[in-house]
């Protein structure tokens, strides 16, 4: 029987070539694999290497302690505290991040747009970068939480710190806020803290301007990671600097005061050292609560903000710019006599009114004040008598004394986004609107008019500078991280002894001599008399028919058209110490901000913070940095 | 001819001779494999014998007991079962796609009491010795004629179809590879190879319009632009290149491999076993294991060109090419090379199907290699 016959034989040959072929092609394909091998481990190994290593290894940031903000006593405006939080690692969260969300929901509240916000934050970062679902949880939540936690997988309970204003809207004009990083911050500044989830920085006030240095420098932490993320050890250590410390010129007593006796008022007002410009309160209301930004504001908050025709986001001490009205009348009367026109000698006639060419300048009082000298004009604002005065004088030397008073440019208060307010000049006037300058321009200018815009700020800085006779300028900081920010005494005003103590005695006049205009108001006290000056700057056009009949009652009309009030004063009137400006925006009759300014001087005056000595400065705390994964 | 071709075996052989005669290094080198894959499970387990290292020693152990039973079986026996093993292979098969138990988004598993098992493995292994019977008989002339050739096509095509539709590409296509390879080697004519060849050349572009799954599209351009989900779906290829790079010329060294032990490979413990090689043995270790394969394969090689009959020459060369199939896709897999599909590394992997087919495959080949003297007439049916 033959097995191997003819056919099988050729089978075989067939088998065996066809095999060997085979086993040459996988050889070749082994070739391949070593030769893939040799590519990936001999010529890019080390670039494998270096990810592999980025993979294993993670810079963790440690956030540094944010500097606290001081007042000049010592007492803490702006604090951190403990923050309970629960964050969310996505790569753990092995039923996917929303139905861990869903289930975190469950524990504690957590609304729709929380939930959304957290998705949206997961999705920026990476699958193992914890994600901050929900801050600033109480005591019971977050034992909530941890109690649960075995069911709560990819959720971290963490305790980190935020920023805390214990006075809330008191200060928010002065302090800002600190609130998450937006992009835009990114593109800015390139400090790699600002990519840690949740971390907060200055948006506002000091905590902007001084963000840098509250902020101190982020610690690193090298540590080897698992790819969830899961530190398996640490492998290097790099201590952070903390946040350096601020103390502010501010008397937190005469803050509150302040902001109390302002009220629900849309007002301003600035209370200073005169010998200094060390601002000793500085208030604007509305305002609102810096606390909201950190937590995370909703809709409805920010609309109820930036709808309120109050405006309780602008801080007016400095970004409300209105037009100065009568306190601007002593800034022309200094330039009077600077100028020589107003000699003791100098009188101005009133009769109710004055005209040049064909255009009737009325004064506030009909029927008018009848002869005047320079304290006079003052003590009853009588507006012919600045009319009078400033078309003799000429804009230019009104000018040139409202911009050493410290009007027309911003005074470089230690606070973001100061308004620079506005004293116009020919060249100006010829340039912006291609017409020669006018006296009526003048006129206008004369009582705080036209085109003349200031701020609250710069109207304190104007009455402390008169009040002083010394060119100071605002401060509101005192010291950074225990070193007093220096500062050299200021020098005399560039003005004559005798203009600046002519105003004061007209200012002294209008406060304590009866006919003054703030005479019903004065501080009757003996010893903490004040000086000052009132103003009104209209909002709208009088009509000619209010000319002739009468100006209509503030009271009489739509909160918006009504005047804006202003007061300057400082005290004590012998030995000027404390000045204070003073606005109410469409302030109701009966002067309002006379009578704010008057108990606000009066209350600073019988505290006497000047007189206290100013708090020993603090170390800043060395604390570790909190960790922040 | 002759019904009863056991009887016409040139000899026959006592349990201890076939036991002298197993290829006792063939079975060194592959213990030799495995143990450096437990080593490896040991290594990725961050140096614990629990929770794969020890489990995977036992399947090891079990296989090694089905490797020389299966060798000391009379190669015409496995002949005889060829046919039902196929059956009852397709039968499963069917059964995982009407009540299978879905795992990893696809059907490939059927509980068979405790045994989790997978047909699509059995497949392999019953469709080698049905196509080796089924060829055993055939003339070089035979296999080209066109009812044979049918025959042959729908034996791959019908297991193929259902291991497709699980779905399982990477076993679908070791299942066509290896009976296309059969057929290559009974000695069908290149008449018949060429125009296949190029008609397979115009079916991909169809293949991709119409059969593949979303998955399975999805992992292809992942592959091909792995940076373009670099957290999703292209994780495994862009870690398990970093892992293998990593390694560099001599690796990191037994246990510390990163990329495995700190999770950043899914999949380490299966699939991606290799890429703890390449990282902690380097270009050297991974380059030996490929050598100690490339002798296995050789070892197979060798064993079917020495058998005496075609049947065993068939299963011996479709085993063993079964076993490079493995290697291959796998290897070229997790070397991002060709896009991710679920296929294992032959006796390294984290896996109980896998191994015990495996070992049983090596079984069927030392059964040829012991019964090389074994004629088998061209018309006999095996012995049972």
């Amino acid at each position: 029987m033959p097995l191997f016959d003819k056919k099988d034989k050729s089978r075989y040959t067939t088998f065996t070539r066809r095999s060997l072929g085979m086993g040459g092609a996988m050889t070749l394909v082994f070739g391949v694999l070593a030769g893939r091998l040799y590519q990936l481990q001999i010529r890019d190994g080390d670039q494998y290497m270096t990810e592999a290593e980025d993979n294993r290894i993670n810079e963790r940031l440690l956030a540094p302690p944010r500097g606290r903000i001081f007042d000049r006593f010592g007492v803490e405006m702006a604090n951190n505290r403990r923050n309970y939080r629960v964050l969310l690692v996505a790569e753990q969260a092995t039923d996917g991040v929303e139905e861990a969300l869903d289930t975190i929901g469950k524990v504690i509240a957590l609304t729709d747009a929380q939930k959304k916000r957290v998705l949206a934050t997961l999705a920026q970062n990476k699958k193992f970068v914890p994600v901050p679902v929900a801050e600033n949880l109480s005591w019971e939540e977050f034992s909530r939480i941890n109690m649960h936690l075995p069911y709560l997988p990819g959720v971290q309970p963490d305790v980190g710190e935020t920023r805390d204003y214990p006075f809330n809207d008191e200060l928010v004009h002065i302090l800002g806020y600190v609130a998450a990083v937006s992009p835009e911050d990114k593109k800015n500044d390139h400090d790699p803290l600002l990519d840690i989830p949740g971390y907060r920085i200055g948006k506002r006030g000091i905590e902007r301007q001084y963000d840098s240095v509250l902020r101190g420098t982020g610690g690193a932490s090298r540590v080897e990671v698992n790819a969830y993320g899961r530190v398996i050890r640490e492998l290097g250590h790099e201590a952070g600097v903390p946040g350096q410390d601020i103390w502010l010129t501010i008397d937190r007593e005469v803050q509150q005061f302040v902001a109390q006796r302002l009220g629900n008022e849309s007002a301003a007002c600035i209370v200073t050292d005169v010998a200094t410009g060390d601002i000793i309160a500085m208030a604007s209301t509305p305002g609102y609560d810096p606390n909201l930004f950190n937590v995370g504001i909703s809709p409805d908050q920010w609309r109820g903000l930036t709808e309120d025709d109050h405006k309780p986001l602008l801080n007016k001490v400095m970004d409300g710019v209105y037009p100065p009205g009568s306190t601007f009348k002593p800034v022309v009367a200094l330039a009077a006599v600077e100028a020589g026109l107003a000699t003791p000698e100098y009188r101005v006639s009133c009769n109710g009114s004055t005209t040049l060419g064909n255009h009737t300048f009325h004064c506030w009082k009909k029927g008018g004040h009848g002869t005047l000298d320079l304290e006079g004009g003052l003590k009853n604002s009588c507006d012919v008598f600045f009319y009078e005065t400033a078309r003799r004088l000429g804009i230019d030397k009104i000018q040139e004394v409202a911009l050493k008073i410290g009007m027309g440019a911003p005074t470089g208060i230690e606070l973001p986004g100061e308004k620079s307010g506005f004293i116009p000049s020919r060249a100006w006037k010829q340039k912006r609107y291609g017409v020669a300058w006018q006296q009526g321009d003048t006129m206008s200018c004369g009582i705080g008019q036209g085109y003349v815009t200031t701020t609250p700020l710069q109207m304190a800085l104007e009455v402390s500078r008169i009040a002083s006779g010394r060119n100071i300028s605002p401060r509101l900081v005192h010291m950074v991280g225990g070193e007093p920010t220096r500062r050299e005494a200021a020098a005399p005003l560039d003005l004559l002894p005798e203009s600046l103590a002519r105003v004061r005695e007209g200012m002294n006049q209008v406060a304590n001599v009866p006919g003054g205009t703030a005479y019903a108001f004065r501080i009757q006290e003996p010893g903490f008399e004040m000086a000052g000056k009132t103003g009104t700057a209209q909002v709208r056009a009088y009509s000619a028919e209010e000319h002739l009949h009468g100006v209509t009652k503030n009271a009489a009309l739509d909160w918006k058209l009504r005047d804006h009030g202003l007061f300057i004063a400082f005290a004590p009137v012998a030995q000027p110490k404390y000045a204070c400006a003073c606005i109410v925006e469409h302030g109701s009759d009966g002067h309002p901000q006379v009578l704010m300014a008057r108990d606000i001087l009066l209350f600073t005056q019988k505290r006497d913070p000047l007189g206290m000595p100013a708090a020993y400065p603090i170390k800043a705390a060395s604390l570790p940095g909190s960790p922040v994964r | 001819m002759i019904s009863r071709p056991y009887a016409a075996a040139k000899r026959t052989l006592g349990i201890a001779d076939k036991l002298m005669d197993v290829n006792w290094g063939l079975v060194l080198l592959i213990t030799i494999i495995a143990a450096g894959g437990i080593a490896m499970l040991y290594s990725v387990a961050g140096g614990q014998f629990h929770p794969w290292a020890l489990s995977q020693l036992s399947k090891f152990l079990v296989g090694l007991v089905i490797l020389v039973v299966a060798a000391s079986i009379d190669v015409r026996v496995w002949m005889s079962l060829a046919y039902p093993a196929y059956g009852v292979a397709l039968l499963l098969l069917i059964a995982v796609d009407v009540a299978g138990h879905v795992g990893l988004g696809a059907q490939r598993w059927i509980m068979l009491g405790p045994i989790e098992l997978q047909p699509s493995e059995l497949m392999k292994i019953s469709l080698v010795l049905a196509l080796a019977r089924f060829l055993h008989g055939k003339s070089v002339e035979d296999v080209s004629k066109p009812l044979n050739l049918a025959i042959g096509l729908v034996m791959i095509g019908i297991p193929a179809l259902f291991v497709v539709i699980e779905p399982n590409l990477g076993t679908t296509l070791i299942i066509l590879a290896d009976g296309c390879s059969l057929l290559f080697l009974a000695g069908l004519s290149w008449y018949w190879i060429t125009p296949a060849l190029a008609a397979v050349a115009t079916a991909v572009p169809l293949a991709w319009r119409f059969v593949l799954h979303d998955y399975q599209k999805a992992r292809v351009m992942t592959f091909l632009n792995p940076e373009s989900d670099a957290l999703g779906a292209g994780w495994n290829i862009t870690q398990a290149k970093i892992a293998i790079g990593s390694g560099g010329l001599s690796g990191k060294g037994f246990l510390n491999g990163t990329q495995s032990r700190l999770n950043f490979l899914p999949e380490k413990q299966t699939d991606f076993i290799f890429t703890n090689i390449g990282e902690e043995f380097g270009f050297v270790g991974s380059v030996a294991l490929l050598i100690l394969f490339a002798v296995v394969i050789f070892y197979g090689i060798q064993i079917a060109t020495g058998a005496r009959s075609q049947f065993s020459r068939l299963l011996a060369m479709g085993i063993t090419l079964n076993f490079f199939f493995y290697i291959m896709i796998n290897g070229l897999m997790v070397m991002g090379l060709i896009p991710v599909v679920g296929i294992p590394m032959p006796l390294l992997s984290y896996g109980g199907t896998a191994m015990l087919t495996v070992m049983f495959g090596f079984g069927l080949l030392m059964s040829v290699h012991v019964h090389r003297q074994v004629e088998i007439p061209r018309h006999s049916g095996g012995i049972i």
